[in-house]
């Protein structure tokens, strides 16, 4: 899950990490008290999860508390590559002297974690990093020792960051493990990283992500989930414990495993381009065991989706057995009775497939029509949406 | 031969008086695989019967090898207490670790992984994989015994359904070994590590390869594949479709950017002569012209 830049913040500050005053806003006149009460300059920043927002005139400065209303107004609402802006986050505007970049993330390649640092952070970095990567200096950190007082020093050392600035960057780099570990992050990132005209040095801007893996031990991570942006289908389907991502085509996909059910969305989508240029509606993976009611839970938040056409449940009996997947079928479609409306392609293959196509050809459903290869059913699938 | 695992692996089950552990237990055994014993801290001393074997429990790993010889450990236990687990197989220099769990945290994965480094006696498969399967010799896992039986295709997949699938397409032939090393962002065994078993197999005369979306692992397995294998290799992607920085129920299977993607994936391995079907079924058919069958 990734956070706004507002709980990043309110991570940070809870682990030590020194941050701005700041508060959140939904409306302009929440941005004006909020204003008020930090006093001063004041900048008003757009909460959104996407990079670039500064350039996108997400980012104002607002000269008092009126300034701050009007700039807030502004900015809320604004559409920022596909993300609405509902809130916004009004903090104290500190004078800068120098911006750093400061990460610490999940190295996939290596399966380990890494340390990023540069002295020339902010808006660009990306660039810095393509251009002169030199630059940016990159630090593999132990999942076993982690970050240590010396260990932080070391980096610090290594990205060259100058001796005026040098203890406090190792110290915020310390606390900055400690939100990583502690809070099961895959990345905690700082950009800019600032001095201060007063020689502090202050996460100006942050982004964490965290792991969705560790929610059995993250029990505040809940609250920090935005219910906004959830589509209604994938809410519905949380709620269920199934696995939905909502897609833009017209054919719903029933699996059972995530890479099969992947494998799915290609085979339908190549399928596609024969008839009409039709392409996935959903990805969903119903697992491993697929009871009657897993099924009919699956087939109705597919069926609830106006823009679905028809329905491929593409299915490979390993441990679960056909027959018991094409009972939940047959279970799933009395259950749903005249909701069920829209063709439903079956190809089961596996355990038991003999006696799961039996029962469905017994069952006779007007809805079902089964087919014995995945590629011949994607391509029937994607023939029946684009009828 | 086959890899990794075979008629003289020795098997223990940690978790294995849970729920799923007591499951596959059974299904592990039906299909011939040695299991002699399990591991679940604070059972110790207990004996179970499954299916007529009585299989004794112990508090630890180290107990468990002792007392029974056993060599590899597949790992049952709920993802709050796998990285527990999995360290005491570490410490126990247990040399096959086979972690199915599914949900472990990153941060515990990579503390274990690190460690088995550290340590260099243990071989981790998975977390979050459905294990493997040498027909005929041994099944350690989840995967299903009766997709088909012994043969000289070798495969390794981030996926197990696609593994399934896979074998299903290729039955009539038969595998050395298929394996399925998990779709996590951290994961013990890799692609390359299969990939090498298999070539220095003499059993195993082609290889498939299936991948996913996310990471640059296959992208790394192209390039060991150029260097270092001889045997031919065909290729699966999954993941054409998925959408920019959502995540497709494995924790890896995620885009972010242009890296990672299921195009730049197919065609680094073209790139280094692997041949890569557009379904599994075409890649299937590839692996049946290169075979002659």
């Amino acid at each position: 899950m990734d956070l706004f830049e507002y709980q990043a913040r309110d991570l940070f500050e809870k682990h030590g990490v020194p941050v701005l005053a700041a508060a959140i806003a939904t409306t302009a006149d929440e941005a004006e008290a909020a204003a008020k009460k930090i006093g001063g300059k004041v900048v008003v920043k757009a909460q959104v999860k996407t990079g670039g927002r500064g350039k996108a005139g997400g980012v104002k400065l607002a000269e008092d508390a009126a300034d701050a209303r009007e700039k807030a107004g502004a900015i809320l609402g604004m559409d920022i590559k596909g993300h609405i802006v509902r809130t916004v986050m009004i903090a104290a505007a500190a004078p800068i002297e120098a911006e750093y970049y400061l990460a610490i993330l999940l190295d996939r390649s290596n399966r380990t974690f890494l340390v990023m640092a540069s002295v020339s952070g902010g808006m660009d970095i990306e660039e810095v990093a393509h251009s002169a990567p030199e630059k940016l200096a990159k630090i593999p950190v132990s999942a076993v020792d982690g970050i240590s007082a010396a260990k932080a020093k070391e980096i610090v050392s290594a990205a060259n960051f100058p001796l005026d600035v040098a203890d406090q960057v190792a110290e915020v780099l310390l606390k900055l493990w400690d939100v990583f570990q502690s809070e099961d992050a895959t990345l905690v990132e700082v950009n800019p990283l600032v001095k201060t005209k007063d020689g502090k040095v202050i996460a100006l801007d942050g982004k964490i992500t965290l792991d969705d893996n560790a929610e059995f031990r993250q029990g505040d991570h809940a609250a920090l989930v935005d219910h906004d942006a959830t589509n209604e289908l994938e809410a519905a389907a949380k709620a269920k414990d199934l696995n939905y991502v909502k897609l833009d085509g017209q054919v719903g996909i029933i699996g059972n495993g995530a890479g099969l059910v992947m494998s799915t969305l290609d085979v339908v989508a190549y399928a596609g381009k024969k008839h009409g240029g039709v392409l996935p509606a959903n990805f969903l993976d119903i697992g491993g065991g697929a009871s009657a009611q897993v099924m009919a839970d699956g087939l109705s938040i597919i069926l609830g989706d106006s823009d679905v056409k028809s329905v491929f449940v593409n299915v490979f009996g390993g441990i679960t057995s056909c027959d018991a997947v094409a009972t939940g079928i047959v279970q799933a479609l009395e259950l749903l009775g005249p909701k069920a409306t829209k063709p439903i392609v079956v190809r089961l293959d596996g355990n038991n497939v003999i006696e799961g196509r039996a029962i469905l050809a017994k069952a006779g459903h007007p809805l079902i029509e089964q087919v014995d290869t995945m590629d011949g059913a994607a391509n029937r699938a994607a023939e029946l949406a684009a009828l | 031969m086959a890899i990794f695992l075979d008629e003289n692996s020795v098997v223990i089950v940690q978790g294995m008086t849970g729920s799923e552990g007591t499951k596959h237990t059974r299904r592990m055994l039906a299909s011939g695989t040695k299991v002699v014993g399990g591991v679940t801290p604070g059972k110790g001393g207990q004996i179970v019967d499954i299916d007529g074997h009585q299989l004794p429990v112990f508090n630890t790993v180290a107990q468990a090898m002792s007392a029974t010889g056993a060599n590899t450990s597949v790992v049952f236990v709920p993802p709050k207490f796998a990285k527990a687990a999995v360290i005491d197989a570490i410490d126990s220099a247990m040399p096959l670790v086979v972690v199915i769990t599914e949900g472990i945290p990153v941060h515990d994965s990579a503390s274990f992984y690190a460690y088995s480094v550290s340590k260099g006696t243990t071989r981790i498969i998975g977390p979050n994989c459905p294990g493997l399967i040498s027909p005929g010799k041994s099944n350690v896992g989840i995967i299903p015994a009766d997709i088909t039986g012994a043969g000289p295709i070798g495969l390794v997949s981030k996926s197990g359904t696609l593994t399934y699938q896979m074998m299903y397409e290729l039955r009539d032939i038969g595998f050395s070994t298929a394996i399925g090393i998990g779709g996590d962002p951290v994961i013990g065994t890799t692609h390359i590590d299969a990939l090498r078993a298999f070539q220095d197999d003499p059993d195993t005369k082609a290889i498939v390869m299936i991948g996913e979306i996310g990471g640059d692992a296959e992208e790394r397995a192209a390039a060991f594949i150029a260097e270092y294998v001889t045997k031919p290799v065909v290729g699966y992607v999954a993941g054409f479709t998925a959408p920019e920085g959502k995540t497709m129920g494995h924790a890896g299977a995620i885009v972010s950017g242009s890296s990672g993607t299921a195009q730049g994936k197919k065609d680094a391995l073209e790139a280094a002569g692997v041949k890569v079907g557009q379904t599994p079924s075409e890649t299937a058919q590839l692996l049946r012209e290169i075979l002659g069958r």
